[in-house]
């Protein structure tokens, strides 16, 4: 085996200096062992591994804690269910009634936004009442003069207070949680069986004023509407005057069965000034003149209600579950009489879900399905004497009872939320309450009941309001509390993840010892911990939650990873402390270095400091870029105040033994470069300020026009414009990638990967081509070739998933893209086999005394002639592991820009664009620095990389909101039937973390960029340096081949890296999941935060997956190099 | 010599602010319902120009950086040539970063325009004063050991300051507070503005507290 350096490269396709040549290693690395050093594939994976689920258990508990879910049945009552009573009884229903008979035909409902019970409440006795009391003066004056008609009572809100979710549980009469998981996220509208749906399914007409909230959640339901903008929370004085502007001519016409009111202003002024102010004082008498006037317009037959949907803090806020957040007002009132006795002393505590079935009965429609509210027996009393009263109660109570029995029997069918043996609970006092009631009704005969029967009949309806209380009580439980412990353990076990990505990051000098010491440790104290708790759950036969399990896993195994690095500081400080102190030099070197961190951290500091502000994260579009630029920017001018941009007038020529001036790579031509890649990179994320999505908070935001797909443009020139536009860009790509993998010589291997490189990248981009061609004809315009279209919009799609699958899986198999040129004379005649069988590690030890031997000959002749004869020339070596690392983003990019809407591939271009660019100014500027430490990659290389990683989630055309999702994702290459949920999921996911997956997958890159240009910079620097001996210019072109002569120190650059991306991550995700957790009673937590939290969190989750591929990929790639010279060693 | 030579700085410096001050103030004498931040353009020309003018007299007057030659007048004619195409080309070039950075690209070109103009008032015209038109000696100053007087390391700190503050005067545009500065680029170049008197007030203090670290060399 004869290897030694220097041959050109003669091949056609052979790019000038993209080859390797084989020997350094050899001819230095003899005394290394000759199978080169193992590289720590493993542990480093699994360390990372580790860190991520440490990441994942922190985001589960916290999300258990805060996101309560709960699942939308889509059923719906009817007029024909079978649990109404049974036909004898029905008979009497008079017409129009569904379930029980109507009490009354018209209904008002007057929600007036955040009335709180003291709001409501009068005093008299009161001598200076704050601005909020005795205002409502109109409701106690109706409550003493005619106590039989009006009550007032306390209305408890279930959290989350927001006005949406209140809505939706005054309509539904369920609990709703953030996330209804319903058969719909693309827009807000109630999918579940509400009041309204079963109004207008009756055939009544309903009319609805104000916030316009409700436009969105009940669109077209409504028989007339006068909505009006509810957003402007300084605007106190739109929606109402809008109202009472409609409201007095509509009651009067009588076009209505049902009148909705919204009033806003309350809402607005608490939070503009909260409730102690004289606004509140104004708007309060406003709402009380026009109640007074309302009722001078009701009729008999009408029932008026009025309700907070919920109450505010003493800032005016809501949102959380605080006692004056829930503690909302309802006013009840009608011209007939309603009650059968008079208010009792303090007013009554009802939930608000009790609305819903109360005014459902009292209509005469049926219940709304998911209703778990109870019927408001008093208003069911009539005027007849106490029996009838309780009969008439009973069988309200009957009818709510079977329903409630009904929906918790499906919903336990769909979800295992609900705890199993409370069902069970539940479930057997129905039916014992059930059973007393048929008997019960068998003694009963017409409207006359035995006086013995009596007592039972009100020990009954006991037992059926028990049931029923129960049965929210365990819904509450599981549907709307937050778990304060479980949202601190959460951000605590985020935090302290954080803190260790950072130290290890830090810490990991050499990673054999580095990983086994502090990988082994954690790895066993988390199963131990996790054992302990499920030791301690079968000793108390408690459920185990598996979240709880992998929290208590992560928590134990993390104590044990800084117990661990605990102790072993302590024994280093003691092995220093023997030794002189270098106390005061040490200090000022820690500071410097603090110092140098604090730039990029700081940039870090604001994006972070960016999520505790709702203005900031809705306009984070623009706050990203605006930190990218400054970053970059920052970076030059440190670099220039640091004096590395400035070339120094005249270097002293005569001192030859300053190396460094000489190593330093000054020069015009460099400062000009980086500066041209910084004005380019400004210009790149500026453009990409184009593909913006708009947010609702923004009005006067228009989202981007490339968002739409090209169908939609009814311009055919234009159309045609931009799809040759688009598909010029992608063979662009296609060529760009090319050359650049045929300049570092990748591309002339003959190896299956290559060969896809060469032809299937272009097949792939066909397919698309054509993908789009047939999505964006006009559908009419085909005739009769509907058929074909329909068939190729789905075989298209497919073929670019296959042939990417294809490519990647080749890319796994063999992921060397090296061209090996043999010259070498029959290598076999140089050694003597040892034992015959070469392979062994002793064979070598016998081989390679001859091989040193071999070289040194042929070293002196090729010194002697200046050139050689005997070598292996390979071809792209240098560059092995970015050209996996780029055909794998390329793939990748091929089919994220399938998943959106044609036009974004200018944006994807932008992307690659900027990420090569970026690339580029950082191996620059890291040249221009003269880092010593190359196997290290600075913070800012990660910060500004994970900038522009969401940079381009907006520049896609994406927002942190559900329905700025692009859904029809989920249906290309496939029609609209999907068998399961996990394809369509997975196609969105990618969809929408899109620049998440490219940048985190391309997270390697940072450390191996500065290693590929190393050869295009000493190539700029040879004329120079003609002189230089050329065994130390073959050394300058080892490249990426440096990083596997070390591989211990490559295994812990690659560790750091991972460290140091998974903290930026981590450090984004912890503001978020603060910002949550603090600001969870702030008015935009339910439209802000909580979904900027949700999609950070899954961003991470995919970020730190997709990091995980990258590095196993390149280890991989070392994998297969390592093979690659074996076997070229064996020939 | 040197509290001498501080105390000139901090006199002109205080005159610069001043001038700041009073371009505020005083056109609401002469022009009706002026007001900083109801005509903000008209202030931004006012403040512009005051700086500019002050800072050339102060320059002729003081004469920090006198050069023992005489020049010919064609010389200093072609000098001053030069000085204004520079100073025109460091108003588009700060044009074209804040457009960079994210403000509107057609809307607004104005305000843009002459909010660069304001920030070229804050540092190049300083530098032009000061250095004269050699691009190579402000790219000296501008670097760690580059100020050779402490006329310089007031021109670094207040530059860096007005670019700062700009930067900073981006911050509060998002917020929804409603506010009438908010707009664009009142907030900027009132952050602008506080930087470089900020910037006018710390030099001369920095300057006197860190006078031994400061090592000046001889020219």
């Amino acid at each position: 085996m004869g290897v030694t350096a220097g041959v050109r490269g003669v091949g056609p396709r052979v790019g000038a200096g993209s080859e390797w040549c084989l020997p350094g290693q050899s001819r230095r690395g003899l005394s290394l062992p000759v199978l080169p050093s193992r590289m720590q594939r493993w542990p480093v994976v699994l360390f990372l591994a580790w860190v991520c689920f440490l990441f994942f258990a922190g985001i589960g508990l916290f999300m258990s804690g805060f996101l309560l879910t709960r699942i939308e049945l889509a059923s719906s009552s009817s007029c024909s269910d079978p649990l109404v009573p049974p036909p004898w009884e029905r008979q009497s229903l008079p017409p129009g009634s569904c379930w029980a008979p109507q009490r009354f035909s018209k209904a008002v409902l007057v929600i007036i936004d955040a009335l709180h019970f003291e709001f409501a409440r009068f005093d008299p006795a009161k001598a200076s009442p704050l601005p909020y009391e005795n205002k409502l003066g109109v409701l106690h004056q109706l409550a003493t003069s005619q106590p039989r008609h009006a009550r007032l009572y306390r209305f408890r809100a279930d959290p989350p207070t927001a006005t949406m979710q209140r809505i939706k549980g005054l309509t539904t009469g369920s609990l709703p949680t953030f996330i209804d998981v319903g058969s719909n996220f693309a827009s807000y509208a109630i999918q579940e069986d509400n009041l309204l749906a079963q109004l207008v399914q009756n055939g009544r007409r309903v009319v609805f004023m104000g916030d316009d909230t409700w436009e969105g959640l009940f669109p077209k339901k409504f028989f007339r509407s006068y909505f009006f903008p509810s957003f402007n929370v300084k605007d106190l004085h739109t929606v109402d005057d809008g109202i009472l502007q409609h409201l007095y001519p509509t009651v009067d016409s009588g076009e209505w069965d049902v009148l909705i009111a919204h009033f806003l202003g309350v809402d607005h002024c608490g939070h503009k000034h909260g409730p102690d102010h004289p606004e509140m004082a104004k708007k309060l008498t406003q709402m009380n003149e026009m109640l007074r006037s309302l009722v001078d317009h009701l009729g008999n037959d009408t029932l008026l209600l009025v309700a907070g949907d919920h109450g505010m803090t003493e800032t005016g806020d809501h949102g959380g579950d605080s006692e004056k957040e829930v503690n909302a007002a309802l006013f009840v009132y009608s011209r007939a009489p309603l009650f059968g006795s008079g208010p009792p002393e303090e007013p009554e505590t009802i939930p608000q879900v009790n609305l819903v079935p109360t005014v459902a009965l009292l209509l005469g429609v049926p219940i709304p399905y998911s209703n778990i509210g109870e019927v408001m027996a008093e208003l069911f009393a009539g005027d007849g004497d106490a029996v009838s009263a309780a009969l008439q109660q009973l069988s309200v109570y009957h009818i709510n009872a079977k329903q409630v029995d009904r929906f918790l029997q499906s919903y336990s069918l769909v979800a295992q939320d609900l705890p199993a043996e409370q069902l069970q609970h539940l479930q057997e006092l129905f039916s014992s309450a059930v059973e007393e009631h048929t008997q019960l009704l068998t003694q009963v005969q017409g409207t006359t009941v035995p006086p013995e029967l009596e007592p039972r009949l009100g020990s009954l309806i006991s037992r059926f309001q028990h049931y029923l209380r129960e049965a929210r009580a365990v819904c509450t439980q599981s549907w709307a509390r937050f778990h304060p412990l479980r949202m601190v353990g959460g951000c605590i076990l985020i935090a302290s993840s954080c803190l260790l990505c950072y130290m290890a990051s830090e810490l990991a000098t050499s990673s054999q010892s580095f990983c086994r010491s502090c990988l082994l440790y954690p790895l066993f104290w988390g199963p131990v911990g996790a054992a302990l708790l499920w030791l301690v759950h079968v000793f108390t036969q408690e459920g185990l939650d598996l979240l709880l399990v992998s929290s208590w896993a992560a928590a134990a195994s993390q104590l044990g990873f800084f117990w661990h690095w605990w102790g072993q500081h302590l024994k280093r400080a003691r092995l220093t402390g023997s030794q002189p102190p270098l106390a005061s030099g040490g200090l000022r070197q820690r500071l410097r270095a603090w110092l140098g961190l604090a730039f990029p951290m700081g940039i870090l500091f604001f994006r972070c400091g960016a999520m505790f502000s709702d203005s900031f994260v809705v306009a984070e579009a623009r706050v990203a870029p605006f930190l990218l630029a400054s970053l970059v920017m920052l970076l030059v001018g440190k670099l220039h105040w640091d004096g590395r941009l400035t070339v120094p007038e005249a270097v002293p020529a005569g001192l030859a033994g300053d190396v460094a001036s000489r190593e330093a790579p000054l020069g015009w031509s460099e400062i000009w470069y980086l500066l041209c890649l910084v004005a380019m990179f400004l210009v790149c994320v500026r453009l990409s300020s184009f593909f913006h999505q708009c947010r609702e908070e923004i009005p006067q935001c228009r989202p981007s026009v490339f968002l739409s797909p090209l169908a939609s443009l009814k311009n055919t020139r234009a159309k045609n414009l931009f799809y040759l536009l688009c598909v010029a860009l992608l063979a662009g790509l296609v060529y760009a990638v090319q050359s650049w993998l045929r300049h570092y010589g990748n591309l002339n291997s003959s190896g299956p990967l290559v060969l896809f490189v060469r032809w299937g990248f272009p097949l792939v981009v066909l397919c698309i081509a054509c993908y789009w061609a047939v999505a964006s004809s006009a559908d009419d315009s085909l005739g009769k070739l509907q058929e074909l279209v329909q068939v190729a919009v789905v075989v298209f799609p497919r073929a670019v998933y296959g042939l990417a699958s294809v490519g990647l899986l080749l890319l796994l198999c063999n992921p060397m893209t090296v061209f090996a040129k043999d010259t070498r004379e029959s290598a076999g005649s140089i050694v003597t086999p040892y034992l015959g069988v070469p392979g062994s590690e002793v064979d070598f030890l016998h081989v390679i005394p001859q091989i040193y031997k071999r070289m040194q000959e042929s070293q002196k002749s090729r010194l002697e002639r200046g050139s050689c004869r005997a070598t292996v020339a390979a071809y792209g070596l240098g560059s092995v592991y970015s050209a996996a690392l780029v055909i794998a983003l390329t793939l990748l990019g091929f089919l994220l820009m399938l998943l959106h809407s044609e036009r974004l591939s200018f944006a994807f271009l932008l992307l690659f664009l900027e990420a090569f660019v970026l690339l580029h100014i950082h191996t620059c500027a890291r040249g221009l620095a003269g880092d010593a430490e190359l196997f290290s990659v600075p913070w800012y290389a990660v910060i500004s990389w994970l900038l522009a990683a969401s940079q381009f989630f907006y520049s896609t055309g994406h927002q942190p909101i559900f329905p700025a999702i692009h859904w029809n994702a989920a249906f290309v290459g496939f029609h609209l039937d999907h068998s399961t949920n996990l394809l369509p999921a997975v196609l969105v996911g990618a969809n929408t973390f899109a620049s998440h997956i490219l940048f985190a997958v391309g997270c390697p890159l940072l450390l191996l960029w500065p290693f590929v240009c190393e050869m295009s910079s000493s190539q700029r620097k040879k004329p120079k340096k003609e002189s230089r001996e050329e065994l130390q210019e073959v050394e300058e072109h080892m490249m990426e081949m440096r990083l596997r002569e070390s591989p211990e120190q490559f295994s812990t650059a690659l560790l750091r890296l991972g460290l140091k991306y998974l903290f930026v991550l981590g450090a984004q995700l912890l503001a978020c999941v603060c910002a949550a957790m603090i600001l969870r009673r702030h008015l935009m937590v339910w439209k802000v935060f909580a979904p900027k939290f949700l999609f950070e969190s899954l961003g991470f989750v995919v970020s730190s997956i997709c990091l995980l591929l990258g590095i196993s990929l390149v280890m991989r790639v070392d994998c297969a190099v390592s093979t690659w010279f074996s076997q070229l060693r064996l020939r | 010599m040197r509290e001498a030579e501080i105390g000139r700085l901090l006199a002109a410096n205080l005159l610069c602010a001043l001038s700041i001050v009073l371009a505020a103030v005083i056109p609401a004498a002469f022009l009706d319902g002026f007001s900083v931040l109801g005509t903000h353009l008209t202030w931004l020309c006012v403040c512009s120009v005051c700086v500019a003018t002050l800072n050339i007299i102060l320059h002729l007057v003081l004469k920090p950086n006198q050069s023992p030659k005489r020049r010919s007048f064609a010389h200093k004619i072609s000098r001053f040539l030069k000085c204004c195409i520079y100073f025109f080309m460091s108003c588009i070039l700060f044009h074209a970063i804040i457009v960079l950075y994210g403000a509107p690209l057609i809307e607004s070109v104005t305000e843009t325009f002459l909010f660069a103009v304001l920030l070229s008032t804050f540092t190049t015209l300083q530098c032009l004063c000061l250095l004269g038109p050699n691009v190579q000696a402000w790219i000296r100053v501008f670097s760690k050991n580059g100020a050779m007087s402490i006329w310089e390391s007031s021109l670094q700190i207040t530059s860096m300051c007005s670019i700062l503050g700009a930067w900073f005067g981006a911050f509060p545009i998002p917020l929804d507070w409603d506010r009438p500065w908010q707009v664009w680029p009142i907030s900027c170049s009132l952050g602008a503005t506080f930087g470089y008197m900020a910037g006018l007030i710390i030099a001369p203090l920095w300057i006197h507290w860190n006078w031994k670290q400061l090592t000046y060399k001889s020219r």
